[in-house]
């Protein structure tokens, strides 16, 4: 037995600021100090600070450590490990609390919190099959194998009122007993990890930090309907994601866990990884399907429904990541309690990915409920630099945008519809008073115009109109009517798309529409940028009354657009400007201006 | 793996580093001097014992943690014992002989012994 075990993020965020290196000293301290019966190093998934990683927590105490350099760790070994002090200077900062903390739960970033799906991400080993059967692991499972009927564990999952957590909020138990009720001798059952939204990591860090949660549930999902086979689709571009889960079911299927006769039930299931190339489209369910079965991804008509043909032509469910693993804890804790937390149509706690303009970035799990003020002022630690809140985009390029004044409605499924925007995959993007909503709009569209697999008109042709205007609008060549056809055309996709990719597209344009369309008004009637972002709407100009001469912007521009004698005022050449930006912050005396 | 029982005996072998990781408010804990003269003193074997001792009897709601120096340093190695609720015991000039009777007596027990406490070394 230890008396200490070390928790060392080995997420994807983690690693990349520097947390293998960490490792290394803490076991080589360690081993100096002769520990190694004492203390033990473990490598968890995420934490969901990643803006502060690498992250390092020392229990018993529970001392959380962040930015952890290697010569750190060193100092972690010889003064907390050996002598029991904890190191002062290296613990997480709690800015709204205004100091040092050195307990996880206290933190404002995670108080509010409620971790059901991360429930293990940054609490066990993912690589050692261990450590999930020592926090309950695959329990759930042998209840579900011993104690309930297939129909039984449907009904568990359709009480708990869980919904998808992929998109679209379908309510999960319903998708199981369609496709339960399905004839076939095949039946198939499929995880959605291709996380398409480019601002969500989610699923990534569920399958980095506990990937036996998913297939422990994707056994479970196998049982209540009837398949015995089941594949995980996860896009290559997450290598780390991929290898854990590769472990996974290697060592489930050692310890017979996966295989056939689970547990002695005579119930048999096992898992393969189908790997994606990160197209957003396949992510669709038609598209993954046809995909993991060796076909190019493209979406097809619906009906018919997976649940009667999907891979193979053969019933098929198909569960975003987050979904299942909120599965094994509704199994072993039951549907009342899942049902207790959250909305009234929206059970259940979701996770987030919280960027942009926000103290604390990385991933937060919130019952539903919750609403955007918490999330940003609390658990965000607020806006950075006084800047004031102004929007936050929800859904990805699916979504749309939260305006301020909505920053006290309750987030679940159908208010985030109600107000325009949507779950989507949790994605959450904050913005500020220096985003333009409209080049907001056309970040989004212009991913979408990209991912479009070209299979529909409406779709293909619709979304390059829409950026075309978009783009007149924000280079100042739009006339008024452009508005009017842009919204005309935003109906037009919405209606005619074949698949969701095209039905969402023209969110993030009618939500910005809805709430900022003074900043559209502004862009095309006035030629002015309002946030100060639209480059071809922006001009430099020098306050001659505050300019003293001193020379450095004309060092620093790269145009050689400016001219003037020292100590005399200087000016800015407009025809020769690229609107770069970098004499505003050469400039000490605030002379240059943006408008 | 053949049967749910043989799951569950596994989940029970492999749950004391998971024991470690929980939330101790509730918990007893045992905190050894670990200073530099707590160190000198013979403190490391001391804890070591304490964690043997504890894992040897599966106790799940006990701590074993370090502390630094109490000021006490004639008296090293000092163990504290916080049972939650109740004041808390400090122990003197420990060795790891004596460590058994504190997990018998006291932490399983709960009687705590007087002789290795302070009180009675200053009496
Ligand atoms: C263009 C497009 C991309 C999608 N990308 C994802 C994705 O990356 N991950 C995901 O879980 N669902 C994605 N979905 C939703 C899936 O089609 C499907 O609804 C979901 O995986 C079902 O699982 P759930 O009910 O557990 O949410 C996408 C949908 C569309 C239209
Ligand atoms: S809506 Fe777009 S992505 Fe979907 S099928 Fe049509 S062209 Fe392809
Ligand atoms: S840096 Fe500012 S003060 Fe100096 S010459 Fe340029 S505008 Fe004038």
């Amino acid at each position: 037995m230890y008396r200490a075990n070390v928790l060392v993020c080995g997420g994807t965020g983690c690693t990349a600021s520097g947390s293998a290196s960490v490792i290394e000293s803490l076991n080589a301290g360690i081993a100096a100090h002769g520990l190694e019966k004492e203390v033990r190093v473990v490598t968890t998934g995420c934490f969901g600070l990643c803006e502060k990683g690498p992250i390092v927590v020392v229990y018993p105490e529970g001392a959380f450590y962040q930015s952890v350099t290697a010569d750190d760790a060193k100092e972690i070994v010889s003064e907390h490990l050996l002598k029991g002090r904890i190191v002062g200077r290296l613990l997480y900062q709690d800015e709204t609390a205004g100091g040092g903390v050195s307990s996880l739960s206290e933190t404002a970033f995670y108080k509010k919190q409620l971790r059901v799906a991360l429930r293990n991400c940054g609490i066990i080993d993912p690589e050692d099959i261990g450590e999930y059967i020592a926090v309950d692991g695959y329990q759930a499972l042998g209840k579900a194998l011993t104690e309930y009927t297939p129909e039984q564990v449907v009904q568990v999952i359709i009480d708990s009122g869980l919904r998808g957590r992929g998109g679209a909020g379908f309510p999960t138990g319903l998708k199981w007993k369609f496709a339960a009720a399905s004839e076939g001798d095949e039946k198939y059952v499929c995880c959605n990890a291709d996380e398409g939204d480019p601002g969500a990591f989610m699923d990534r860090s569920v399958l980095e930090g506990d990937p036996h949660a998913v297939i422990e549930a994707m056994a479970i999902a196998g049982y209540a309907i009837g398949a015995r086979q089941g594949y995980v689709y996860v896009r290559a571009e997450y290598p780390i994601a991929v290898r854990r889960l590769g472990i996974a079911i290697d060592q489930a299927r050692e310890m017979g866990l996966l295989g056939e006769d689970i547990l002695g039930s005579g119930f048999g299931f096992d898992l393969d990884i189908r790997l994606g190339a990160g197209a957003f489209v396949c992510g669709e369910e038609t598209a993954l399907m046809t995909s993991i079965e060796g076909r190019r991804g493209e979406p097809r008509p619906r009906p018919p429904f997976p649940a009667k043909e999907g891979v193979f032509g053969k019933p098929t469910i198909l569960n975003n990541v987050e979904t299942y693993a909120n599965i094994p804890r509704i199994i072993m804790l039951g549907a009342e309690w899942f049902s207790s937390m959250g909305t009234e149509k929206s059970k259940g706690t979701k996770v987030f990915a919280l960027g942009g303009k926000i103290n604390n970035t990385g991933l937060v799990e919130i019952p539903m409920g919750t609403t955007l003020r918490e999330i940003v002022e609390e658990i965000g630690g607020g806006v950075p630099n006084g800047k004031k809140f102004k929007a936050a985009q929800t859904g990805g390029p699916s979504g749309g945008c939260i305006p301020a004044e909505k920053i006290d409605v309750p987030i679940d499924y159908d208010n985030l519809l109600a107000i325009g925007s949507m779950m989507g995959s949790g994605g959450l993007i904050v913005m500020d008073e220096d985003n333009c909503m409209v080049d907001i709009a056309k970040f989004f569209l212009e991913f979408t115009v990209d991912e479009s697999c070209g299979k529909c008109s409406p779709c293909r042709i619709g979304t390059r109109r829409m950026l075309e205007i978009l783009t007149r609008i924000t280079s100042g060549n739009a006339e008024m009517d452009d508005l009017a056809k842009l919204e005309e055309l935003c109906y037009h996709v919405k209606m005619n798309s074949l698949c969701g990719l095209g039905q969402t597209a023209p969110n993030p344009v009618l939500s910005t529409m809805r709430y900022f369309k003074d900043e559209y008004i502004a862009h095309i009637e006035d030629k002015t940028c309002p946030a100060g972002v639209c480059k071809e709407l922006l001009s430099y100009t020098i306050l001659a009354d505050k300019c003293i001469g001193c020379g450095m912007c004309r060092k620093v521009c790269p145009a050689e657009a400016i001219s003037g004698e020292r100590k005399e005022a200087h000016s800015i050449d407009t025809n020769k400007c690229v609107k770069c930006g970098a004499c505003e912050t050469a400039c000490k005396f605030k002379a240059v201006v943006r408008a | 793996m053949k049967s749910l029982e043989e799951l569950k005996a596994l989940r029970d072998k492999l749950q004391s580093d998971m024991a470690l990781r929980e939330d101790g408010e509730d918990k007893i804990k045992i905190l050894v001097g670990m200073a530099t003269c707590g160190i000198a003193a013979g403190a490391r074997p001391v804890l070591t014992e304490f964690v043997d001792e504890i894992a040897k009897r599966g106790l799940r709601n006990v701590q074993v943690g370090q502390t630094g120096c109490i000021g006490i340093c004639q008296y090293e190695p000092v163990v504290e014992v916080f049972v939650p609720g109740l004041e808390k015991v400090t122990y003197v000039k420990m060795t790891p002989d004596k460590v058994a009777k504190v997990v018998s007596g006291h932490i399983v027990g709960g009687a705590i012994v007087q002789e290795y406490t302070i009180g009675s070394e200053t009496a």
